[in-house]
């Protein structure tokens, strides 16, 4: 499991953007897209690498009732897997 | 029409911007009748284009051709495309790619630039691209890294230099790459032309694969590895299905699913003659096998037909003549001997025959 004291950012190479033609956020990347749910939007928009895995869950849990804590590391886990977010090294 | 929720929008846009090109890969999937294809669209076409794609959800371009960078006019595009908010790609051979035009590319706001190299080394990498190229390819990868860019290094696949894979990780390792395609040439164009001495034998491929799979777990960069369909049980899904995720624009302005369509007997759809989203959700070609109703059995009682949807229809039409067949790549169609036939010519290990290169323009 990911560490509550480590700081999310995204790679270089992904860009995060809202979508005016389908009114969602989604994630560029080099050869695809990840389209994303609100929440997830929620997620990697507090990747900036200044705040900690455990401010994100924090400020989920505030935003939106139902988002368990283990649901936002278990899909940053997924997304560092893919490469699309890292973490800041300081 | 666009608001059909039958028809969704596409995610990615591929600019062929020219199929003029410096290299005569004899892999090419280019079409074979590259004089169709002179009267290349202007800037101004190619911006109306990006807006008109941004506007139908396009989220993604891929500049790529022939070689982008013989068009003067590329970082006006670049800037374009960047401006309407698209993440832009290119895909390029890195001849022309020097000092200059990669600070003016940077400038315009590309995000990602895919190198190709032919092989690991000078002399195999030369005579595969037709072209002394490598050691530019080589200078023009630092330079990606160089400028803060993410760097893919695409090597197509084929008897010449599958046992290399090795030998090009190594050499994308040491380039700073993030990401490295390897992929195995798919039978388009002049590909298609020279299939039989290009397809690899099936000890090349198990050797790949274990190469590939080694270095996965080795290295810290992406290692894409796309298969030989020819040697796969089922088809590939191609483009995510017919007219799904992905169009295609080629020089002239034509508009298709994937570039191979330009080879199948369908009426031509143009930017200069209608709007992207008209295109889109209402031409024939578009329409032609979108979904699954117009597959055949043994398609269309398949329970993978939402999954590789009949495989590629460019390829069904190249092996069969008619493009609503089933893939023969699939073990399942009536016509996969065909498949198989050129399998079993290409082992245990033909010699090697002669290539036809591509012409470097028309």
């Amino acid at each position: 499991m990911i560490p509550g004291s480590d700081r999310p950012r995204l790679a270089r190479h992904v860009r995060l953007v809202w979508s005016p033609a389908r009114q969602q956020h989604v994630l560029q990347l080099p050869e695809t897209v990840v389209v994303l749910n609100p929440t997830g939007a929620a997620v990697l928009g507090l990747c900036d690498g200044r705040t900690t895995v455990g401010a994100i869950v924090d400020e989920l849990a505030t935003r939106y009732r139902d988002v368990p804590g283990d649901e936002v590391r278990l899909f940053l886990k997924s997304l560092v897997a893919r490469r699309c977010v890292e973490m800041a090294d300081d | 029409m666009t608001d059909d929720p039958m028809v969704d929008a596409p995610f990615g846009l591929l600019a062929e911007l020219t199929y003029r090109c410096p290299l005569a890969c004899a892999y090419c999937s280019n079409p074979l009748n590259l004089d169709d294809y002179t009267e290349e669209l202007g800037p101004a076409d190619w911006i109306r284009v990006l807006t008109q794609a941004r506007d139908l959800g396009v989220l993604q371009c891929h500049l790529s051709g022939g070689e982008p960078l013989l068009r003067r006019d590329l970082p006006e595009i670049v800037a374009a495309a960047h401006g309407l908010g698209l993440y832009t790609n290119l895909v390029t051979s890195a001849v022309g790619f020097g000092r200059r035009k990669a600070e003016q590319l940077r400038a315009a706001g590309l995000d990602h630039v895919q190198v190709s190299i032919q092989a690991d080394a000078p002399a195999l990498s030369d005579r595969i691209a037709g072209l002394r190229s490598f050691d530019r390819k080589i200078d023009a990868m630092r330079l990606v890294k160089e400028l803060g860019w993410p760097l893919t290094v695409n090597v197509v696949l084929h008897r010449q230099n599958i046992d290399r894979i090795a030998e090009v990780l190594e050499l994308a390792q040491e380039a700073g790459a993030d990401r490295v395609e390897l992929a195995n040439t798919q039978y388009y164009g002049w590909a298609w032309r020279n299939r039989d001495a290009l397809l690899p034998s099936r000890e090349q491929l198990a050797q790949a694969e274990l190469v590939v799979r080694e270095a996965r777990e080795r290295l810290p960069m992406d290692v894409l590895y796309v298969i030989p369909d020819y040697y796969s049980r089922y088809p590939k899904p191609c483009m995510g299905g017919w007219a799904s995720r992905q169009l295609t624009v080629t020089p002239n302005g034509d508009v298709l699913p994937c570039p191979a369509a330009q080879s199948l007997p369908l009426p031509r759809a143009s930017v200069r003659e209608a709007s992207l989203a008209q295109i889109w959700a209402d031409s024939p070609v578009m329409n032609a096998f979108r979904g699954t109703s117009w597959m055949p059995d043994p398609c269309h009682s398949c329970e993978r037909r939402e999954i590789d949807f009949g495989g590629c229809r460019c390829q069904a039409f190249q092996l069969t003549g008619d493009a609503a067949r089933t893939d023969p790549v699939c073990h399942l169609s009536p016509d996969h001997a065909l498949v198989t036939d050129a399998v079993r010519a290409a082992n245990p290990g033909a010699p090697a025959g002669n290539l036809v290169p591509r012409p470097h323009r028309a």
